[in-house]
């Protein structure tokens, strides 16, 4: 792979340790993933090292909100790749995913035993329940947001029901063809039907 | 081969998870169940270490379940197939399709996923609800009491706090309020 250096105005090239080292960092600092990561993008990125700007930081959220994978591992890929190249990608996403790899190896290590604890079983009783409260605030929150035209109400109540019922009659389906067949649909609804009417 | 089928696995989970941490929870779901490689109930205890410890959940998630069926390796081959295909698409984007994301019918697919998404997580979370409440209603009516108390305590401090500060909690504190809870609850009806 050729390392492509293209310098621009707002661009600096940064050398890959420093990019390891800060992704590292928020490798670290952040938990449970998802928006505390852009919070604490903003803090190390915008604030302290001044690498990005406001307008870059929400363009890279756009970005990764619109591509698969966590959200930490889409930033740190381009940030890095737009401060350092191939390998900055690279050594980016690489500090941004060590610390999870070496702290969880680790907890796997130990899990077993440490659940043998009655007090530790008690604690997950109350964690399962926080943990699917967690899941379900997660998807509302984001409901609240939902545009609320036709197509985005009746399908989300579809995916709904059909979940429920194939739940009910112990119906295998994977998750996968729910979202190929929306991005399908979403293709016909608003692409085909072009210059259609927008609410 | 275990690392071939942990690398692919989560190159999957990885490809077809958009919008964050809670979206890959049913596809890990469903991966994990079908090849027996936790328990229903251990996901569960494992989703909220992941939610309580530094790092994305996607990564954590595939790091220890990696570990736990092939070592080792098995967290190495497990962590890098759930962060390839970002890692490839981002690269491919930021390098060669910077306009991509702009384009119309991309646009249209992005819009036609969302309510899918949404729908996924917050369907997944009532489901595992569910589960933990244990209702039946054959052959008696029954459900698993301990849950139920920890389920309105739980929902109660939420509103509350939300109530009060005009904030959500936030997932790390409340995990810690729920073990508290659990603690409590459990020790007091045995």
């Amino acid at each position: 792979m050729e390392e492509e250096k293209t310098p621009s105005p707002i661009q600096k090239n940064l050398s890959v340790k420093s990019l390891f080292l800060t992704f590292f960092k928020i490798g670290i600092i952040t938990f449970g993933g998802g928006y505390a990561m852009i919070s604490n993008l903003r803090e190390e990125l915008v604030e302290n090292k001044k690498w990005i700007e406001d307008e870059e930081l929400i363009q890279i959220i756009a970005i990764a909100e619109s591509t698969p994978g966590p959200i930490a591992i889409n930033a740190a890929t381009f940030i890095g790749y737009k401060k350092g190249g191939f390998f900055g990608a690279l050594l980016s996403t690489l500090g941004v995913v060590l610390p999870s790899l070496i702290l969880l190896y680790l907890i796997s290590l130990f899990f077993d035993q440490f659940m043998q604890f009655q007090i530790i079983q008690y604690a997950f009783v109350g964690i399962k329940v926080a943990v699917s409260i967690l899941i379900f605030r997660a998807g509302y929150s984001m409901l609240k947001k939902m545009k609320k035209t036709w197509f985005h109400c009746l399908l989300f109540s579809l995916v709904f029901l059909l979940m429920i019922i194939f739940d009910i009659f112990s119906i295998d389906f994977s998750s996968i063809f729910y979202i190929l067949a929306s991005a399908l649909l979403g293709f016909i609804v608003f692409s085909l039907k072009a210059g259609g009417k927008k609410q | 081969m275990i690392y071939l089928l942990l690398f692919l696995e989560f190159f999957k989970i990885g490809l077809f998870t958009f919008g964050g941490g809670y979206a890959m929870i049913p596809l890990v779901k469903e991966t994990v169940l079908q090849h027996q490689w936790l328990e229903e109930t251990e996901l569960y205890d494992l989703i909220g270490v992941c939610e309580s410890t530094p790092g994305p959940i996607a990564i954590n998630m595939a790091t220890f379940i990696g570990a736990t069926n092939g070592g080792f390796f098995g967290s190495i081959v497990a962590t890098f197939g759930v962060v390839l295909p970002s890692f490839l698409i981002i690269f491919i984007l930021a390098k060669f399709l910077s306009h991509f994301l702009e384009n119309r019918h991309v646009k249209s697919a992005l819009e036609g996923i969302r309510p899918t998404i949404i729908s996924l997580i917050l369907t997944t979370g009532l489901l595992m609800i569910r589960d933990l409440i244990d209702i039946r209603f054959s052959p008696n009516f029954q459900f698993d009491f301990t849950s139920l108390l920890l389920f309105l305590l739980l929902i109660f401090i939420l509103h509350l706090y939300k109530k009060e500060t005009k904030k959500d909690l936030k997932a790390l504190p409340f995990i810690l309020i729920s073990a508290i809870l659990g603690i409590f609850v459990c020790s007091l009806s045995l």
